[in-house]
């Protein structure tokens, strides 16, 4: 065996028995000592963090092997409340580490920054998902130490939480110098909305409402992953109608939102004329979305077990002829974008975001394809339907504005011909099954916990689940993709200008609703 | 009586540009709308705007100094004055002696000095931010501004607008290259000193990359009032500039009687509403530039001017 031989994830935990009832993937119970060597596994690996959140006292960490898509949950029990940190192997750990402390109290040995994240010191407790302890009534919010900067001739410009535009509140604070950024922070938390504390002993119909309701924009993609996290933990097998009435209603979101992407980043640099074609463009998909499944964004219309609404078959052809409306139309907008050279002198080298960074922060979405890592959820692991339709994942190299702009149009172009693929060859059947909870009489099912990995609009979307005997949550973690691209949005504007700041934060579209819970 | 009547013109002009300049802006934001397939608020509504804000509290930070209370008078009334000494439908109106470019630059100037150290008074980042890049900008616009003064005097041999009108009119201009050159540098000139796209946007949200927006940021009711009509006057101003002396046809010679200064109003008009037009059309087919970029478009506009004023040199000389 020669000496840079490094394991693949399976084979690295061949040798460890999985826990009984986790599905789809293995969740490995590892003790300190094997979690220290893994830790110490980490630099030279291609494994991927793709979540890590506490349940009860124990930490758990769910990785993907870039190299062969493989995905596994591995759970370490805390040692009075510590464990070791996972920050040193993976950059990316580090503020999903602080949100563990804020709302568990478990907190990471040897973990560098370990400021509050979520808890702006403003909830009515401490560690809602932990002790559950009171504030100190009176108790007035800490201030937040930013990341101090030494030097003569710089100055701060503190922007938010509340924005000029209707935008979702975060604080950023620059450090510049003149008009080149120094460094950037970002403090999110601002739209905490204690959605894994609500999820906590709620009934599967209410727990799926919610989780749609994580993020406005990705609502299809978060209740797909839920869905298939509760039936990875059921063991509920689904009609093969429903997965495919669900890629359309995921693709009719990735389109709707890709279009408004691309016309707010180039009404970004005030060239409205993109911003209101595109606006167009999306205003005929949601349209069409409310005709076919009553409700413009498809809200809850995704649930454990199946669909809520069929596709009937106005609505079939509805939606052939959106594509066959589309294409045209936003044809001659990517010409437009190609052609107009004051737009692409914004567009290109702006805001360039490097491969390391991409692959140390297990970057997803059209931020990591922008920059040549081709993650693509619906590609590997994969999941019905994309696993019986062929399409290719868009990937490009520069890892700019442009790039990431190119990769939008690339897979809005994709979705089109998935949705008429789609179409074509819907399954006929019924559209959803019962989710049978564990305490029912000879009901098969097993009470469990399932995980599953989901490609929305902005990238993966990641959700646990852990069910009790009668159905309900007893656990729920959502992990949104934005956790890994917006310490690459602060790395890119390092030495930009401020002034290309709205751009290359509209090039990422990051969600503030998502991380922030 | 005749002093009286005069005094009547001078003071109808100052009223025109008064009450056209929200038209200005009202005209090139419904252009904007409609080419991008949008109905758009009607061309009226900046009249509603300035009402509105007008009627409204003035909200003050509380360490701003006296400078931040009388700046808004002093660009509003600096602006004005300028605006109304601009041949609009009339030439030789009485105070035309003094409607000399390089007053009006230097009224333009005051405006600007004020309304930058308003910005800066309260302290805030983003008034800073759109401070030194308003300086920035002006201070590459004004020395292209006055080029092209020059190229413009020394084919009239005169600086009264008035005069140079008045010349443009007659026969004995002819095609001159150093004229086209002089109105390109002008409308250069025009866009980065109001403004527009591709320097700044004027309708942005965006708080990082306003510059004009970011300067007054802190202001608020009537303030912002005066504010928002003296920018409207001042892009006004510009625009009637740039007609009378490129497309002075229609005015209103010195002396004429009721009916032709009737039509003179009317053509102006009509000048100042294609005008605009052709402005929103550009903003629509541009994006903005990137900051620094700016410098780059204002020192073409610059050359612009350098070249034509050498160009008229060379041609005396043969």
């Amino acid at each position: 065996m020669i000496a840079s031989y490094h394991p693949t994830l399976s084979e690295y935990l061949a040798h460890n028995p999985g826990v009984e009832g986790h599905g789809p993937w293995p969740r490995v119970h590892l003790v300190t000592d094997t979690w220290l060597a893994l830790i110490s596994r980490l630099p030279l690996s291609r494994w991927d963090l793709l979540a890590e959140w506490a349940d009860g006292d124990k930490v758990m960490a769910a990785i993907r092997d870039d190299s062969d898509g493989a995905v596994a949950v591995l759970s370490l029990t805390t040692q009075d409340g510590r464990f070791p940190s996972l920050s040193h192997g993976w950059p990316s750990a580090s503020r999903l580490e602080r949100t563990i402390a804020d709302l568990s109290g478990l907190t990471a040995d040897s973990l560098g920054d370990t400021r509050p994240w979520l808890d702006h010191g403003t909830w009515p407790v401490q560690h809602p998902l932990g002790a559950a302890t009171a504030h100190k009534p009176g108790a007035l919010p800490l201030p937040y130490a930013f990341l101090p900067v030494d030097s003569e001739g710089t100055h701060q410009i503190p922007v938010g939480p509340v924005h000029a535009g209707i935008i979702e509140p975060g604080h950023f604070r620059f450090t510049c110098f003149g008009e080149a950024v120094v460094r950037l922070e970002d403090r999110l938390g601002y739209t905490h909305k204690g959605t894994e504390t609500l999820m906590a002993g709620a009934d599967l119909e209410r727990a799926a409402r919610l989780a749609g309701r994580i993020s406005g924009d990705s609502t299809v993609a978060y209740a797909l992953a839920f869905a298939r996290a509760v039936e990875a933990a059921t063991g509920t097998v689904i009609p093969p109608r429903a997965h495919w009435v669900r890629a359309v209603m995921a693709e009719m979101e990735r389109i709707a939102n890709h279009f408004g992407d691309i016309g707010a980043i180039c009404n970004d640099v005030a060239f409205s004329l993109m911003h209101a074609h595109c606006g167009w463009l999306r205003e005929r998909v949601l349209q069409a979305a409310a005709a076919c499944f009553g409700h413009r964004l498809m809200m809850d219309r995704v649930v454990p077990g199946g669909v809520s609404c069929d596709l009937d078959d106005a609505g079939t052809q509805r939606l052939r002829d959106l594509v066959r409306q589309l294409r045209p139309r936003f044809e001659e907008l990517v010409t437009l974008y190609d052609s107009t050279p004051s737009l692409q002198s914004r567009m290109l080298t702006a805001g360039v975001v490097q491969p390391e960074w991409v692959r140390q922060w297990g970057t997803g979405g059209f931020v990591g394809r922008a920059t040549g890592r081709s993650f693509d959820a619906r590609r590997s692991p994969g999941y019905e339907p994309y696993s019986q339709l062929d399409f290719t994942v868009p990937v490009r190299n520069e890892g700019d504005v442009n790039a990431r702009v190119m990769i939008r149009i690339d897979e809005v172009h994709q979705s089109l011909s998935l949705i008429e693929r789609l179409l074509q060859a819907m399954p006929p059947g019924p559209i959803h099954t019962a989710i049978v909870s564990a305490d029912a009489p000879n009901s098969g099912n097993r009470h469990g916990e399932g995980v599953a990995l989901v490609e929305g609009f902005r990238g993966d979307v990641f959700v646990s689940v852990r069910l009790n005997a009668n159905g309900t949550i007893a656990r729920c973690h959502l992990r949104d993709p934005s956790w890994f691209q917006w310490p690459l949005l602060m790395a890119a504007i390092k030495d930009c200008v401020v002034a290309d700041f709205p751009l290359c934060n509209k090039s990422f579209n990051c969600s503030y609703s998502g991380p922030d819970l | 009586m005749a002093m009286i009547q005069s005094l009547l013109a001078q003071g109808f002009q100052m009223m025109l540009v008064l009450a056209v300049a929200p038209l200005v802006i009202g005209i090139i934001r419904k252009v904007k709308a409609r080419l991008s397939r949008r109905i758009g608020p009607s061309i009226f509504q900046p009249y509603r705007d300035l009402i509105r804000l007008a009627r409204k509290d003035t909200v003050v930070a509380h360490n701003a100094s006296w400078l931040f209370l009388v700046a808004p008078y002093i660009v509003f009334a600096a602006i004005w004055v300028a605006a109304a000494l601009v041949p609009t439908y009339a030439l030789g109106l009485i105070f035309s002696w003094s409607a000399d470019i390089i007053v009006i630059v230097g009224l333009l100037a005051l405006a600007r000095f004020f309304l930058a150290l308003a910005g800066l008074d309260v302290g805030t980042a983003f008034g800073g931010i759109g401070t030194s890049r308003e300086m920035m900008i002006s201070s590459l616009a004004e020395p292209a501004m006055l080029m092209i003064v020059f190229t413009l005097s020394l084919l009239a041999q005169s600086t009264q607008l008035s005069s140079i009108a008045h010349y443009m009119m007659t026969a004995d201009v002819g095609l001159r290259v150093s004229c086209g050159l002089a109105l390109l540098g002008l409308v250069m000139v025009t866009i980065a000193e109001n403004g527009r796209v591709p320097v700044d946007n004027p309708a942005t949200h965006l708080e990082l990359t306003m510059v004009h927006e970011a300067m007054i940021l802190e202001y608020s009711g009537r303030h912002l009032a005066l504010i928002e009509l003296a920018a409207a006057l001042k892009l006004t101003l510009y625009l009637s500039m740039l007609t009378c002396v490129f497309l002075p046809w229609g005015i209103a010679l010195n002396g004429a009687k009721l009916p032709v200064l009737g039509l003179g109003v009317l053509i102006y008009l009509i000048k100042i509403t294609v005008a605009s037009a052709v402005l929103a059309a550009f903003e629509v087919t541009v994006a903005k530039m990137r900051v620094f970029r700016v410098v780059d478009f204002l020192n073409f506009a610059l050359m612009l001017g350098l070249l034509a004023t050498l160009l008229l040199f060379v041609s005396r000389s043969i």
